[in-house]
Order: C-alpha cells, then sequence, then structure tokens
C-alpha cells in the first residue's frame, strides 16, 4: 500500500538533510524544541494528564453523591472540587488538547507546511498553557484552598468579600495564562493554514479538520480577548479597589455573566468544532468514501461558528434582564447546520464499507452520545423550558451528553493520528474494550441526570434531601463514572501493552489526506516529497486514482479493481 | 400523553410549560428516532464485507438541500411555540397579593407589605411563604449579597435573586398544598442547604394567617425583628447566626 505507483510531481528534494538538523536530544530537545510535533506532543500528553486530574475530581463528586449526607468530603471541599473539575476540564483538558495537541500537530502536516508559522510563538503558547495549569492547579495547596465558585466565576460570589483566598486569584492568573496561551495558538493556525500551504492546497481542498480548526482559531480570536479583558476586571475588583461588578459602588454584577458568556458559548463550538473535524475525517476514511456533502460541511462549521456569536445570553434567560426572543430563536436556529452535519456524517457512512476499527467505534459513539446532547439542548434554547431546568442536574446531564461526546472524539483522534505521531499502532482489543467501557459508561451516567434535573435537584449540590428515588439515580449516575474511570484505566494499559509493538506503517488505514502521504513519524519538516493536490483528498487520489469523487447522478466506470488495505 | 420524565406542576404557567415541553419532547423523540435508525441502518447494512472499494459519492444536491430547509421549518415552529408560552409565563396581570422576596446568604426572607407578616429563616430550617390559592401572587425577588435562584420544582419555574435588581414576576397556585423550593445557584459554603417552602392555602386561610400577626406583641416583636434582619442584610454578609433565633 505504500508503494508509490506513480512517480511524484512535486518534489522537495533534502535528501535527509532534515534528519541531521536535530540539534539537541533527549529532555534539552524538549526545552528547547520550536518543531510543531514535538510542542504538540508536549500538549497531548500536558493535556491527558490534565483529563485524568479532572476524572479523578468527578470520581470524588460522584462518590460524595452516592448517598444524601455523603461525608467523603466537607461542603467546602466540594464546592472546590467541582469549580476545579469543571476548570480543569474546560480550560486545561479540552481547548489545549483540541488545538494545541492535534492540530498543532496535524493542521501543518495536512497541508503540506513544514511547520507552523510562527514556531517561537508555538512554544510559548506551550509553556504559558503548563504554566497556567500548574498556577490555577496550585490553589489546593494555599490555605483557603482552591477557587470554589463554579468554573463560571460568577460575581458577586467571586469578589474578594465572599471569596477572599488566594485560590480564587490563582485561579484567575492561571486562566489568564492559558487564555493568552489559546491566543497565541489561534494566531498561529490562521497564518499557518493562510499562508504555508502547499502548492495545489486551495481552500477547498483543505481536509475538513483543517477547516475546523481555522474557523476554530478564528472564534478563539474574537472571544478569548472578552474573557481576558474580564479577568483583569475581576482581578481589579478584587485587589484594586474598582466596583465593577459590584452593587455597593454602583457596579452591575450581572454584567460578569455577559461577558464571561460572550466567551462562553463560543468556547463551547471552539472545544466542540476540533472534535467535529476529528470525526469527519475518521468517519469518511473507515468507510472509505469522501466525507459527504464536504463543502455544505464547511458553510455548516461557518454557520454554527457565526451564530454562536449571538447566543450567550440563552445562559442568562433565568436572570430576568435579557428576555429576548432574539437569544432564543439564535440559539434554535444553531441546531440546522449541526443537524447538516449530523446528515452528512450518516451520507458518509451511507452505501461505504464501513470498518469497525476502535477510532471508527468511537466515532459513532460520538455520533449517538452528541446526538442526545444536541436534542437535549433544543429544550434549552426555549425560555420557559429552560426556567425550569436551568441549574438543575438536566443541564448537568445535557453538557455531560456533550463533553463525552468529545471525549469519545478525542478518543478516535487518538487512536486514528497515534500511529502517524508515534510510528506504533495501539491494539485494537483492548481499544475495543476500552470504548465499551467508555460508551456504556456514558450513557449509564448521563441519564439517570436527567431525571434528577426533571425531578428538582439542582446542580453543585454537596448533600441532597434524603429522597430514595434521588439517592438511587444517584449510585446509577456514580456507577457509570467508575466504568469510564475504568474506561480510562484501559487507555492506559493499552498505551503500556501496545508501547513500540505494532509499526504503523505511512498508512495503516488506506486514509485519505495528506498526513497519510508521509512517513509515521514524519521527519523533521514533514515531507521529504508531495503528492499532487488535485483534491481534498491527495493520498486517495494518488494510491487509488481510479476512484475520484462523484456528483449525484455520476457513476464510476470500474467497478472490480482490489482495493487496497491493511 | 407521556410526561417526558417533567410534570404539571400547579399554577397556570406550570402547565403552559409542561405542554411546550411534550410538545419538544414529541418533535426530539422523533428526530432522534429517525437519527438512531439512519445511523444503524447505515453501520449494519453498510458494515465492511470485503476490499471492494465503494462508489464514491460525495454530493447529493437535492438531498442535502432538504436537510436543511426542514429543519428551518421545524425550528421557526419551536419558536413560534416558546414565544406563546414565555409570553403567559412572562406576563404581569394585575395582582391581589404582593410578597417581597429577600435571598440571603444561607435563607429566605419573605415580607408582605401592606400587613405585618414576615417570615424568614436560614438553611434547614426552610422559611415557610404562605400564599393564596387561584389567586394572582406578584412577586418582587431580589438578593442582599450573591446571587441566589428561586425554584419552586412545583411552579416549573425558576428566576435568579440578584443583588440590585428587583426581579418581578406572578404565580397563581391552582391547588392547595406545600411545594417544596430551593436555591438553584451556587451561593457559597451552604449553598445545599438553602431550603423554603411554598404554602398554598385557601382565601379565608391565608386571611386567618395574615391575623395571626396582628397583635400588638407580635407587631412589635415584627418590626424589631425586621430592623435586625434588615440592618444585618444591608451590612453585607456579615454573620448571618442571629437568623436562627428569628426562625419561625
Amino acid at each position: 500500500m505504500t508503494d508509490v505507483l506513480h512517480p511524484p510531481v512535486h518534489v522537495e528534494h533534502h535528501d535527509g538533510a532534515h534528519e541531521e538538523h536535530h540539534g539537541p536530544t533527549g529532555i534539552l530537545n524538549w526545552l528547547t524544541s520550536t518543531d510543531h510535533k514535538v510542542i504538540g506532543l508536549s500538549y497531548t500528553v500536558t493535556s491527558v494528564i490534565m483529563l485524568v486530574i479532572g476524572g479523578l475530581f468527578a470520581e470524588i463528586i460522584r462518590g460524595q453523591l452516592a448517598s444524601p449526607n455523603g461525608s467523603l468530603v466537607s461542603l467546602a471541599q466540594y464546592n472546590e472540587l467541582f469549580t476545579m473539575h469543571g476548570s480543569v476540564m474546560i480550560y486545561l483538558f479540552a481547548g489545549p488538547f483540541a488545538f494545541g495537541a492535534l492540530a498543532n500537530i496535524m493542521v501543518p502536516i495536512q497541508i503540506g507546511a513544514p511547520d507552523m508559522a510562527f514556531p517561537r510563538l508555538n512554544a510559548l503558547s506551550y509553556w504559558l498553557y503548563l504554566t497556567g495549569s500548574i498556577t490555577m492547579l496550585s490553589g489546593f495547596f494555599t490555605a483557603g484552598g482552591a477557587a470554589n465558585f463554579g468554573w463560571v466565576g460568577y460575581a458577586p460570589l467571586s469578589n474578594s468579600l465572599n471569596t477572599p483566598g488566594a485560590g480564587a486569584d490563582l485561579w484567575i492568573g492561571g486562566l489568564l495564562l492559558t487564555g493568552f496561551s489559546a491566543i497565541f495558538t489561534g494566531v498561529n493556525l490562521v497564518a499557518t493554514i493562510f499562508y504555508l500551504r502547499a502548492p495545489g492546497m486551495t481552500m477547498f481542498r483543505m481536509p475538513i479538520f483543517t477547516w475546523n480548526m481555522l474557523v476554530t482559531a478564528i472564534l478563539i480570536l474574537l472571544a478569548f480577548p472578552v474573557l481576558t479583558a474580564g479577568l483583569v476586571m475581576l482581578y481589579a475588583d478584587r485587589h484594586f479597589g474598582t466596583h465593577i461588578f459590584s452593587v455597593a459602588g454602583g457596579g452591575v454584577p450581572v454584567l460578569w455573566q455577559h461577558i464571561f458568556w460572550f466567551w462562553g458559548h463560543p468556547e463551547v463550538y471552539i472545544l466542540a468544532l476540533p472534535f467535529f473535524g476529528m470525526v469527519t475525517e475518521v468517519i469518511a476514511v473507515f468507510s472509505r468514501k469522501p466525507v459527504f456533502g464536504y463543502k455544505g460541511m464547511i458553510f455548516a462549521t461557518l454557520t454554527i461558528a457565526a451564530l454562536s456569536l449571538g447566543v450567550w445570553a440563552h445562559h442568562m434567560f433565568t436572570t430576568g434582564v435579557v428576555l429576548l426572543p432574539f437569544f432564543s430563536i439564535m440559539s434554535l436556529l444553531i441546531a440546522v447546520p449541526t443537524g447538516i452535519k449530523m446528515f452528512n456524517w450518516i451520507g458518509t457512512m451511507w452505501r461505504g464499507q464501513v470498518w469497525f476499527s476502535t477510532s471508527m467505534l468511537m466515532a459513532l459513539g460520538f455520533l449517538f452520545t452528541f446526538l442526545i446532547g444536541g436534542l437535549t439542548g433544543i429544550y434549552l434554547a426555549s425560555p420557559p423550558l429552560d426556567f425550569f431546568t436551568h441549574d438543575t442536574y438536566f443541564v448537568v446531564a445535557h453538557f455531560h451528553s456533550v463533553v463525552m461526546a468529545l471525549v469519545l472524539g478525542a478518543m478516535a483522534g487518538l487512536y486514528y493520528w497515534g500511529p502517524k505521531i508515534s510510528g506504533y499502532l495501539l491494539n485494537e482489543r483492548i481499544g475495543k474494550a476500552q470504548f465499551w467501557f467508555l460508551f456504556i459508561g456514558t450513557q449509564v451516567f448521563t441519564f439517570p441526570l436527567y431525571i434528577l434535573g426533571l425531578q428538582g435537584m439542582p446542580r453543585r449540590m454537596a448533600v441532597y434531601p434524603n429522597d430514595p428515588q434521588w439517592k438511587t439515580l444517584n449510585d446509577i449516575s456514580t456507577l457509570g463514572a467508575v466504568l469510564i474511570g475504568i474506561s480510562t484505566i484501559i487507555f492506559v494499559i493499552n498505551v503500556v501493552v501496545s508501547w513500540k509493538k505494532y509499526p504503523a506503517g505511512d498508512n495503516p488505514w488506506d486514509a485519505q489526506t495528506l498526513e497519510w502521504f508521509t512517513t509515521s513519524p514524519p521527519p523533521h519538516h514533514n515531507f521529504y516529497r508531495l503528492p499532487q493536490i488535485r483534491s481534498e483528498r491527495p493520498t486517495w487520489d494518488h494510491n487509488h486514482p481510479d476512484y475520484r469523487s462523484l456528483h449525484h447522478g455520476e457513476h464510476e466506470g470500474v467497478h472490480e479493481v482490489e482495493g487496497t488495505h491493511v | 400523553m407521556p410526561g417526558f420524565g417533567a410534570s404539571a406542576g400547579v399554577t397556570e404557567s406550570s402547565k403552559s410549560a409542561f405542554h411546550l415541553w411534550q410538545g419538544f419532547s414529541i418533535g426530539a423523540v422523533i428526530i432522534g428516532a429517525l437519527v438512531v435508525f439512519l445511523m444503524l441502518w447505515a453501520v449494519v447494512r453498510y458494515r465492511r464485507k470485503g476490499d471492494r472499494i465503494p462508489e464514491q459519492h460525495q454530493y447529493h444536491l437535492p438531498l442535502e438541500v432538504i436537510y436543511t430547509v426542514v429543519p428551518i421549518l421545524i425550528v421557526f415552529g419551536l419558536f413560534a411555540a416558546t414565544l406563546v408560552v414565555e409570553n403567559k409565563a412572562t406576563a404581569n396581570p394585575k395582582t391581589d397579593v404582593v410578597v417581597n422576596v429577600n435571598a440571603f446568604q444561607w435563607g429566605w426572607q419573605f415580607l408582605y407589605p401592606g400587613t405585618n407578616a414576615l417570615v424568614y429563616g436560614q438553611t434547614t430550617e426552610s422559611p415557610i411563604m404562605e400564599i393564596p390559592v387561584n389567586t394572582n401572587v406578584h412577586i418582587n425577588l431580589t438578593s442582599t449579597d450573591v446571587i441566589h435562584g428561586f425554584y419552586v420544582r412545583a411552579f416549573n419555574f425558576s428566576r435568579y435573586a440578584l443583588p440590585g435588581v428587583v426581579n418581578q414576576f406572578t404565580i397563581r397556585a391552582q391547588s392547595t398544598g406545600t411545594y417544596f423550593g430551593q436555591c438553584t445557584q451556587l451561593c457559597g459554603l451552604y449553598h445545599s442547604l438553602m431550603f423554603f417552602r411554598v404554602k398554598v392555602v385557601t382565601a379565608s386561610q391565608y386571611a386567618t394567617w395574615l391575623a395571626t400577626f396582628n397583635n400588638p406583641t407580635d407587631i412589635a416583636n415584627a418590626a424589631a425583628a425586621l430592623k435586625t434582619t434588615n440592618a444585618e442584610l444591608a451590612s453585607g454578609v456579615a454573620s448571618k447566626t442571629s437568623y436562627t433565633k428569628f426562625g419561625r
């Protein structure tokens, strides 16, 4: 399969010069590298550690809720735990894993670039991210404990009167640092995608993942500076005597919510779009077909991004001060492009050859879980329904369906691209065991929470009224969380067991996009040579010149040619 | 018709919100079932059977137009239904009874303007807000410190208690009974324990209850208590321990 049947047209002659390029090795290489693959790998390892830390917090939370008057942790510790669980997962895992780890490694290779546009800025992004993460988590070692006002940090609970401790300041500082890290990565991605594409790689020949990362990067540049400004204001309120968010000095507490959610809702799509992109690639490759409705998919992504900037107040319907129908219709409309994506994913599998690799199973798990999260999200766009589900476990269940779908998508991405980065495949049998624990665990974990929310259990409760049904539902949910925990352990076992065991080759999945044309792992500047780029599937075109993409009504002349496979 | 996990509640607007919930749920179940069926069909019918490369179909414009336009129409239907119910839920009709609800860390104060009635209590003392049945009750909701959430499941309704803002809404309970209420917005250490009750009674029971506040000793006590509580509430986050002794 890796045989080169046709002489490559565009050849970069470096004759292995890049291999000699490597300067320091080992830890010094890691500390000083500006190679996007090394930085991306640092991001991958750091963000997966954050996933494990955030997951441990989640297991403690579910342990506490296994009984109505749980005594695993104190009320104060519980507030710290769910605050840091949300903060770690959203600020330190999901975003950095998507645009710091996978995009950092894959976007340059997918468009045939030797590196990111600004390699040193890229290194700065990683070091800001690492120091920001350590800063935020170090709150646990201060006298007052870590931040405890929820991951949204609503004023005036987050002011110096109500939350005097240093943990809150470390939370603000950590978030500022990781925020700048995200902004710099956004700048880098936009510049890389606009200026470093290989000859022939036009915008509408870019893989969907790269497209989604471009849109994500633009959203980052629009949203994150607003959060940064808000955090500076919050810090000024806490320490410099300003009264931006406090009634006493003529400030407006709800202003914080406006600022936070003006960042926070685009952030939802900043987290989701990269994983949509990964799953799109995985489904196309393992159905052995092109992405169905490629251009429609891109326009759906752009529509989601545009709408996401005008829906922030749906998080604030119950404040009573922004009850405008505008926010309701904008939020409902996001269902349309999201639905287009869902149908495009199904259309990609339709009449394909669906190969149930671990990566594909994870992607299918994503589809189902995201469908549940998406449908329950539509309710929340309707203010009368939001009134009685807001701040209950219904909302918790909704966004955990969404983010657990993203975790499944992340796993699909790791199993799919891991071999390209490391040169070695993961064990498929263990991977499938991991999938079933993760997928079933997710449903067992979220489903009881929907019912609990509708029965009136508010979120962020360390203890809850002693109702036998509430206890049962909480216990089932805790069981689901345990299954998810086991799946994480299986993943770690898989990495250990498969360590350098199954060589991957250049293109183990008969994939379509440019990253599968180079070696695994790619050389220092990614490519020794490039194929002709005449569609969004250059590697596929190169390996299967007789199987081009078809429009509606077209048919392929030749069918019975033996395809390639592992 | 199934409730899809929710319940009708006891107020006029809780029932219309519940019907909206049912409508949304029927739509969600139909669309969800259709998508799950298509997914299952695709993975079962088109599972890998060999190494043959399938036809590389990428575009089907008529189909793509259909699954863009139909969802838009559905969304506008949902939006229209939302507007009707929302206007009902947030309407402020003529009211006969007014209750000023004051949330604080970590309890509730219910003040009935024009009468001597005052109820307050913190955390698990669960102060009881008493209101007459089949009457428009106007609530003025505010907070003295951080943001709290006024949530009664039987009303299918919640609203933030914001410092510096008086949120107004109207409740019309249609059956008597005592209903559980709780703070839903994280407000600090004892957030999990910030309970209250709403007791819906007949008009005559309500009048009798109001009258219990009218003897001179109670008036004097209530006035003193109001002064103390308001002074404390105004002082920000000072110790609220004194509330315990005023609990009804």
